[in-house]
């Protein structure tokens, strides 16, 4: 690594690599940055606006935003935590995000998030979208209630897959979460327990069927550390920018 | 058996006073009571006014989701919603329990007995016990009693703490927790965990006991007052272990008409439809079940503590077996048959808690490490379990799919509506008919509900006070006359 090249967040020297993101040179660095749709092992998606920081003055996603030497870079700041605040409110009140008896609660992303960034209120009145379950497939469930349209499982199942089982469909506020069959049902797609696509949902959408909650309170992934703890632990380190992913593993 | 204060014969002639809300499981009743001019009461009705919805939203949501998500119906007992949920799909699942998997779900359940108990005997009863019914409202509450009886109130509060703090070890939460899963459970009790149980249980066993000879000591000194006030006669349902002892958490289920005579027994819960139906009256959103051998007029029964420890051929620890034989010869066996007998007896079942912890602590199935088994699916399952007020029955059908198509709860509060209501009719006769009514006249009424322990005492009570309002109301419907007391005072 050029040790010319580096940039300032919050104050901190931060050294990257060509090629690097600002998100993912600061994680290398051991640095947080609040994010909920970037993925180490896959290409910055920019959609949730979670990363958002400010680099010279102007707002921008820091998980699609090349580092460059020089920059000054704001992520800790009361300005953009408010705003993420609002994002993760809103995210909550689209959906039907019923933590106390989702199976995800302490494995959960959202959930995480909004503990981290103290978000202690609704904000906003609850969409209540009326979103049926898909359990026709025999050891897979979908609950669409909990999306949050980040596209992990698209990407998976299709980058890394090879299936493109998960799509999007419909704009704005119906856009929606949809399978790729003709009867619309995860059931007549070749999905499989081992795919990509069942280890990276960040909420509790797409679950393997019958683990429900057979994991302890206390031994859950968010029970003990924070995930601004967690995101660092997951992120590739400076000799490893490769990449294997935490954020995968132990995830029932 | 409906009462004949039931239904007033013709209630547009009537004054109708209203104390609304009552509060009910963690929401809202109401007692009304219709007067004639000579304020000589024709009826009285406790209404439950809330509507939960678990039954319908339940539907659709995966299997396993089900312990976890219907707990919630309540903030007191979620470890009864849990555990009768969780056996109700241990059926789904084929599952026989191993020895670890029942022994942690008892521990969590006896707990739940424990916490609950103390909770209702010491913060919400004992106010009205040990200063009287309508002795000053002002003192009327926890913190009266802790002025007055210190040692009493720090009793009290340390009994429910061991009780959840056995809940957290066993459930990974005080409320709401989620250690029991379809087949088992997600975790033992380790040494660390049994011994931190293990260092108070001594004292807890011995301040149970204490217990119980305070609620005797309170029925001995007002003996008249115990064994008439709210008194009436039911049949009684409950559950007992397959050779007639108490058992709280799993057994047969029994029932005696009010003479003592067996209508079933060691009946198998998993097709209790066949001997317990549930009737609607328009009045009220609670349900009204009653046995379907007797019929909805004569069938109703009560349940909880009284029902159990009178009903029962023994108690299967030996300090609690002692205090239930003296509890059934005292004055002839009046307690067992009393409203207020109910304090007695929960104290009784406390007591029994206290030992069943104490003796599974010191067993060693707890820190096994088989904790879930399955076996065949099957498509209906039910759960029953002896929640801290009674039977609590829990019914789901799952498809094929794993998801819940239907749903059928009858919680414990539910099987005693009609006895509750029996209750207050009998206070009415005994207390206010003819009489002008006072803040004390009031609370006998919410006295004889708090015997009970229904949920909405304990939604409401936690100062010591329910949110009450009686209206008086002259022929014409004006206010002649109104009685107002606020959640805080």
């Amino acid at each position: 690594m050029n040790s010319s090249l580096t940039f300032q967040l919050d104050g901190a020297t931060i050294p990257f690599a060509d090629g690097q993101t600002v998100m993912q040179a600061a994680l290398a660095a051991g640095h947080y940055i609040p994010h909920l749709c970037y993925h180490p092992e896959f290409k910055p998606h920019g959609s949730c606006k979670l990363c958002t920081v400010k680099v010279n003055g102007r707002t921008t996603a820091s998980c699609t935003m090349p580092a460059e030497a020089g920059l000054n870079v704001e992520s800790e700041i009361e300005e953009l935590n408010a705003l993420r605040r609002t994002l993760v409110q809103m995210l909550f009140a689209e959906g039907n995000h019923f933590c106390p008896s989702c199976e995800k609660s302490g494995n959960c992303l959202l959930q995480a998030l909004g503990y981290d960034l103290e978000v202690h209120s609704a904000g906003f009145r609850h969409l209540f979208p009326d979103r049926p379950l898909d359990a026709s497939h025999p050891d897979i469930l979908l609950d669409f209630n909990r999306c949050i349209l980040c596209e992990l499982c698209v990407r998976a199942s299709g980058e890394v897959d090879g299936k493109n089982v998960f799509a999007l469909s419909g704009r704005g506020i119906t856009k929606h979460l949809i399978v790729n069959a003709e009867s619309g049902l995860l059931k007549d797609t070749n999905i499989a327990l081992s795919d990509k696509a069942m280890q990276v949902c960040p909420v509790g959408v797409i679950l393997k069927k019958r683990v429900g909650f057979s994991v302890p309170i206390g031994e859950r992934r968010y029970d003990q550390r924070p995930i601004s703890a967690q995101a660092l632990d997951d992120a590739p380190r400076q000799s490893d920018a490769g990449g294997s992913c935490a954020a995968c593993e132990g995830t029932p | 058996m409906s009462s004949d204060l039931e239904t007033a014969a013709h209630p547009e002639t009537l004054r109708r006073v209203a104390i609304d809300p009552v509060t009910r499981v963690e929401g809202h009743g109401k007692v009304t009571l219709l007067l004639d001019e000579n304020d000589h009461v024709q009826q009285v009705r406790l209404h439950i006014v809330e509507f939960r919805g678990f039954e319908k939203f339940i539907q659709g949501r995966p299997y396993w989701e089900a312990p976890v998500m219907v707990q919630r119906l309540c903030g007191i007992c979620p470890v009864s919603h849990h555990l009768a949920a969780s056996k109700a799909m241990d059926m789904i699942v084929g599952a026989t329990l191993t020895p670890t998997a029942e022994k942690v779900r008892r521990l969590m359940h006896y707990g739940q007995i424990l916490q609950s108990h103390a909770l209702h005997f010491f913060h919400l009863c004992s106010p009205d016990l040990l200063f009287g019914f309508d002795s000053d409202v002002a003192k009327r509450n926890i913190v009266g009693i802790a002025a007055a009886y210190p040692e009493i109130a720090k009793q009290g509060v340390l009994l429910r703490k061991f009780g959840q703090e056995v809940i957290r070890i066993t459930a990974g939460k005080r409320i709401h927790g989620t250690g029991s899963i379809p087949g088992g459970v997600n975790k033992n009790v380790s040494i660390e965990e049994r011994d931190y149980l293990l260092k108070d249980v001594e004292q807890i066993v011995a301040w149970s006991q204490a217990s119980v000879g305070i609620a005797r000591q309170l029925y001995e000194q007002n003996l008249d007052l115990y064994d008439n006030f709210g008194r009436f006669k039911a049949h009684t349902l409950n559950m007992v272990r397959a050779d007639g002892a108490l058992d709280l958490y799993h057994g047969g289920l029994r029932a005696r008409d009010m003479k003592g005579k067996t209508l079933f027994d060691h009946y198998d819960y998993s097709h209790y439809w066949k001997e317990i139906f549930e009737d609607v009256k328009p009045w009220s959103y609670m349900k009204f079940p009653f046995l379907r051998r007797l019929g909805p007029e004569q069938g109703w029964y009560r349940v909880g503590p009284l029902s159990r420890v009178t009903q029962c051929d023994f108690i299967p620890t030996p300090l609690a077996e002692e205090q239930r034989r003296e509890f059934m010869a005292f004055n002839g066996g009046s307690a067992a048959g009393a409203t207020l007998g109910f304090h007695w007896a929960r104290m009784i079942e406390m007591l029994h808690a206290a030992e069943v912890i104490r003796d599974l602590l010191h067993d060693a199935d707890l820190q096994g490490n088989d904790l879930v088994s399955k076996g065949e699916r099957q498509a209906r399952g039910v759960g029953v379990i002896e929640a801290p007020r009674g039977t609590l029955i829990h019914h789901y059908k799952v498809d094929d799919n794993d998801q819940i198509i239907r749903c059928n709860l009858i919680v414990s509060t539910t099987h005693n509506n009609q006895a509750m209501n029996e209750a207050i009719r009998q206070v009415a006769r005994q207390y206010l008919d003819g009489r002008k009514l006072t803040e004390g006249l009031l609370n006998h009424i919410e006295v004889a509900i708090r015997a009970f322990d229904p949920c909405l005492s304990c939604a409401t009570h936690a100062l010591g006070k329910m949110p009450l309002e009686v209206e008086l109301l002259d022929a014409a419907g004006e206010r002649v006359d109104l009685l107002a007391r606020s959640s805080i005072g």
